[in-house]
């Protein structure tokens, strides 16, 4: 006999009982992605070889992808770094398909971000969608509403041939997903960068909204309780694509990936959704979960270990797109729009009834057993039996080696002042004008509505803000006007120059966009992506940024609830820059109040502050990308400066002093100021020599310079005392920079520099600036006179 | 929590009498309707009772109009709109559309709503793939070109509304002779003003039917009734509301007859 595969239909019949008798066989766990250490320890567990569908379990629940094997003993500390203040509006924490916060009046909400990048690479279009597809599941499962996605995405360099065949594909499958769930895309990012060609980052946040009594757990309570799997048939797709897929680096040598990756129904996911809701409506279901990442594999474990501890399946029942799959195949199978729920028998009748309304496929699987064994059965054979806590909690547990790479102290001395890149910079009003140009043209910096205009932002009426505005923001409460606010920042740059200061920047723009919109930040949620664990210098860089994140969020009082590791983010060999996303989820007490990121045309004459000090800060700025730059040290985080810069933000716009405000980041002074004025096509009258006497920095710093803790604010003259009151008593700096100007459409900067202003025309910069994607991707929305002549 | 479309919960559970709303319009949830709670609201805004109609079912519940909303029913299978053109409710709605005595019901087809409309011959042509073969949402300019018709009394001639648009497959299409007849009949009721943005022929948001009781619609009016989370406008971000207008003209027709 060749050697087996867990295809091999000799595999039908590998019972517990022949594994038993045939201790020698060998078995493809190095295929399935185990080391010989993990197997060996399966050995040990179960006393004797697994059976190849027990294998297939422990392959995908072991996975890196399933069980955080290298990156539990660093994520320990988001549960550790948490304060009982911080944990006051917490109702679920880590470890649930998502954690869950108090909204008050008796609402909660629950949101995520999770990594579909290997899969997205794979096949760009089927990659993106089931990441939609798979995030706003663990949403469902907690028992409420998905009300918005949120999509953070990082391709390759614009121009590089791989991008033309990624990125398009990953718009359309987000958008051909996620519009077709009726779920509004608020936002998200958009970044190219050439460590990212080959391995795009495709993350995808979902939010959600239940009343208190509605959340649910993935716990099978209840001996005696059914076990149902539902929705979308098992098929083959995505076998393997936690573990062979999702925790190994792609290499040219290995054969094609592409039957990891699942394929996606948006209409069956769409039906689930609302048959979930009755279901939980007529509380009909005692436990559920979502089966993404090893299927059947990881339901049925979970289900077990968190309940009453023993399960008795019937793997035969399951209804099958492909009745040739073998055993093992069902229980990896990634195939989507599938869940598993466990029902009282009392109300078995009454949750078909749902099912047949909503035109759902069912199968009874099983049931509740106080065993503590997870027993299945294929045609009355047990083909597996198995403690399930030692497949869904017990996996292996690694300390990776990790040291600072040997090339971290000579990247943090290549500062840009003093490299080539930082010479010659732009000084008078002429360079400086051509300088903002050339930044908000650059790919980074440019509109992205070519993407955004793919995705619907509208559905739902509940949309306060979207993209391009600093959050998402959306009313959960049409009554009272209760709602949340979200970002997503990470700024990898950053991170690459130092991983811990990287990560609480991008806590820091996320808190700070989030208070920019006006609400109150409540909570995180975090998507660590990373290069291979196996390599000790990455390793570091996950320590450090773990250690930040979880330092960051209880300095400023945000627990972490929830959240995804991507490693092997990697290459040929080339790890991704460290990408630590970070997602902050605020409260509003009424959306309406939500302030927008730029100015409008009523705000003539509106007073233009700037809240904050500028310092020399350009190391891994944006402008010195401009000029190929990476070295240096990243801009200094002071969290509570963010906090007090926060709490003014919060309370303008509660008292309603603020009609405009827009965060300080990438691009600093310069790129707010332009998007400030794009955003209605409204311009301002500003100046810098204000900013330059009081912070000691010239004119170019003081518009390219990122230094953190920084926004720009757009007020009536009316309000300017109250305001300035405000920020004095707290001793935060504000100074008056300008005035909006809506006659002129123009961005006027004035400064002590030779020709002593520059001016943007905004018409022309905005057609320079919406022109950067569309001249690589395509127009979008235009009238193609001669093609429709032809029809 | 009193909304009549919560958001939480079982949408088509009975609605919250209101006292005010004399009329009744059908808002029709199909198996992937998206926008049937928006639907509802932009109804309860504009002074009349949403009644949820379930696809299934073949009871229009004396309802005085119906609203069949966007979405992607069925998924967009074979065509959009093509498989709920043949839901028991359909059936009922093409015959009280084109009851021979009778008022005839006025119906409004919006995004995948027009494309039922015309899966089921209610309007003339159909719709295909965008020209540029992606989906599109925008804020979208529309004229109105005919206020005759019971979703448009209330609009003065050649109105400009902003309306958000959001398809995949809103490029209209008829052939020559249909196109003739609707422009000579003043059936086009909303043309696209501005950039074509789906390659729609002579630019067609939306038509009528021949007795101006059914409505099709590729933009979505039900998304521009609130503001703070519609459309931009010249009073400021996400304030337009012009999209209400289309409710409260059925609304006031159905109380005294159209104006």
């Amino acid at each position: 006999m060749s050697e087996p595969t867990v295809t091999d239909k000799e595999f039908n019949i590998d019972t517990v009982e022949h594994a038993s008798t045939t201790p020698d066989t060998d078995l493809p766990w190095a295929a399935l992605g185990l080391k010989s250490d993990e197997y060996d320890r399966i050995v040990t567990i179960l006393g004797r070889r697994p059976t190849a569908a027990e294998l297939a379990m422990y392959s995908v629940m072991w996975s890196e992808h399933c069980s955080y094997k290298s990156s539990k003993v660093h994520l320990r500390q988001f549960g550790e770094k948490v304060t009982e203040e911080m944990k006051k509006d917490l109702m679920v924490g880590i470890g649930e398909n998502a954690g869950v916060t108090n909204l008050g009046d008796g609402w909660a909400v629950t949101f995520k971000i999770e990594s579909h990048n290997h899969p997205s690479f794979v096949e760009p279009y089927q990659g993106a969608a089931t990441g939609v597809g798979g995030i706003v599941r663990d949403i469902i499962s907690m028992g409420a509403r998905p009300v918005a996605v949120m999509d953070p995405l990082r391709f390759g360099d614009i121009d590089h041939p791989d991008t033309l065949r990624v990125l398009p594909g990953v718009v359309s499958g987000i958008g051909g997903y996620g519009n077709s769930l009726g779920l509004p895309n608020i936002g998200g990012e958009v970044v190219f960068d050439s460590v990212y060609q080959d391995n795009p980052l495709v993350n995808a946040l979902a939010v959600g909204v239940m009343r208190h009594e509605d959340i649910r757990l993935a716990n099978a309570s209840g001996v005696g309780n059914k076990v149902v799997l539902f929705g979308a048939r098992t098929g083959g797709d995505g076998i393997g694509g936690a573990s062979v897929l999702a925790s190994e680096s792609f290499d040219d040598s290995k054969p094609s990936k592409r039957p990891a990756v699942q394929v996606g129904d948006p209409f069956a996911e769409k039906v689930l959704i609302e048959c979930c809701l009755e279901l939980f409506h007529a509380e009909l279901v005692e436990g559920i979960q979502d089966l993404g990442a090893a299927g059947i594999s990881c339901a049925t474990s979970e289900l077990a270990s968190n309940g009453e501890g023993g399960m008795h399946v019937e793997l035969t029942n399951v209804l099958l797109r492909d009745p040739s799959l073998t055993p093992g195949e069902i229980l990896m199978s990634e195939s989507q729009e599938r869940m598993m729920a466990v029902v009282t028998p009392a109300n078995a009748a009454e949750f078909e009834r749902v099912m047949a309304k909503w035109e759902v496929e069912y199968s009874w699987l099983g049931e509740v057993t106080d065993t503590g064994r997870l027993i299945i059965e294929w045609d009355g054979e047990t083909i597996v039996d198995v403690d399930p806590r030692t497949v869904a909690h017990d996996g292996p547990v690694y300390e990776r080696p990790y040291h600072r790479p040997s090339w971290q102290d000579s990247l943090q001395a290549d500062t840009f002042r003093s490299s080539s890149a930082g010479q010659d910079l732009p000084q008078t009003a002429q360079e400086l004008g051509g300088a903002v140009v050339d930044l908000m043209t650059s790919p980074n910096m440019a509109d992205v509505s070519w993407i955004t205009d793919q995705f619907d932002r509208f559905v739902g009426g509940n949309t306060a803000l979207s993209q391009p505005d600093d959050a998402g923001v959306i009313r959960v409460d049409e009554e009272t006007g209760l709602g949340v606010a979200l970002s997503t920042d990470a700024n990898a740059r950053y991170a690459y120059l130092d991983p811990y200061t990287g990560a609480q920047l991008a806590l820091a723009e996320s808190y700070r966009n989030v208070a920019t919109s006006g609400a109150i930040p409540m909570a995180v949620s975090d998507c660590l992506n990373f290069g291979s664990p196996e390599d000790p210098e990455v390793m570091w860089q996950f320590a450090e940024a773990v250690r930040g994140l979880a330092d960051g969020c209880q300095e400023l009082g945000v627990p972490v609830t929830g959240g995804n590791v991507s490693l092997y983010n990697q290459t040929a060999g080339r790890a991704i820059h460290p990408t630590p996303v970070v997602g902050v989820l605020g409260k509003f007490d009424d959306v309406g109040r939500r302030t927008p990121s730029g100015f409008e045309r009523w705000a003539d004459g509106q007073a233009i502050y700037l809240l904050g000090t500028t310092a020399d800060e350009l190391d891994g700025s944006e402008f010195a990308r401009g000029r190929d730059h990476l070295g240096g040290l990243p801009p200094k985080v002071d969290l509570q400066a963010e906090k007090m810069l926060g709490e003014i933000l919060i309370n303008a716009s509660r008292d309603g002093m603020i009609d405009a405000a827009h965060d300080l980041s990438e691009g600093g002074l310069a790129a707010g100021l332009a998007e400030m004025g794009l955003r209605f096509g409204v311009g301002a009258r500003v100046a810098v020599d204000g900013i330059c006497e009081r912070d000691g920095v010239d004119p170019f710093t003081a518009l390219f310079s990122e230094s953190q803790a920084r926004a720009l604010v757009a007020l009536p003259r009316s309000e300017e005392l109250r305001f300035t009151d405000m920020t004095s008593a707290r001793g935060f700096a504000a100074l008056r920079i300008g005035v909006v100007d809506a006659s002129s459409g123009d961005l006027e900067v004035a400064g002590p520099y030779e020709g002593g202003s520059f001016t943007l025309g905004l018409d022309e910069l905005r057609e320079a600036w919406s022109a950067v994607i569309p001249s690589r991707f395509g127009t979008l929305g235009e009238a193609t006179e001669a093609v429709r002549q032809e029809k | 929590m009193s909304t009549e479309t919560p958001l939480i919960g079982d949408f088509r559970a009975a609605p919250a009498a209101n006292p005010l709303g004399g009329a009744r319009i059908g808002v029709v949830t199909f198996p992937g309707t998206l926008d049937d709670r928006d639907a509802a609201r932009a109804v309860r805004l504009g002074g009349g009772t949403a009644v949820p109609l379930w696809h299934a079912d073949e009871s229009l519940q004396n309802v005085d109009a119906i609203v069949l909303p966007g979405g992607f029913s069925y998924g967009d299978y074979l065509r959009a709109g093509a498989i709920a053109r043949f839901a028991p409710m359909m059936n009922k709605i093409i015959d009280a559309a084109t009851a021979s005595s009778g008022t005839r019901l006025p119906v409004l087809g919006i995004c995948n709503g027009f494309q039922m409309l015309t899966e089921s011959h209610l309007l003339p042509g159909s719709m295909v793939k965008n020209d540029h073969l992606k989906f599109l949402c925008r804020d979208q300019v529309l004229r109105v070109e005919n206020t005759s018709t019971a979703w448009t009394s209330q609009f003065t001639a050649d109105e400009l509304i902003a309306v958000p648009l959001k398809n995949q497959d809103g490029q209209y299409l008829a052939d020559p002779a249909t196109l003739e007849a609707l422009e000579a009949e003043g059936r086009v009721v909303f043309r696209y003003v501005g950039e074509n943005p789906n390659g729609s022929r002579n630019g067609i948001a939306g038509v009528t039917n021949e007795t101006g009781n059914v409505v099709g619609l590729m933009p979505h009016p039900e998304h521009a009734v609130e503001a703070g989370y519609g459309p931009d406008d010249a009073t400021g971000m996400r304030s337009g509301t012009d999209g209400l207008t289309i409710f409260t003209s059925v609304i006031a027709s159905l109380a005294g007859g159209a104006q």
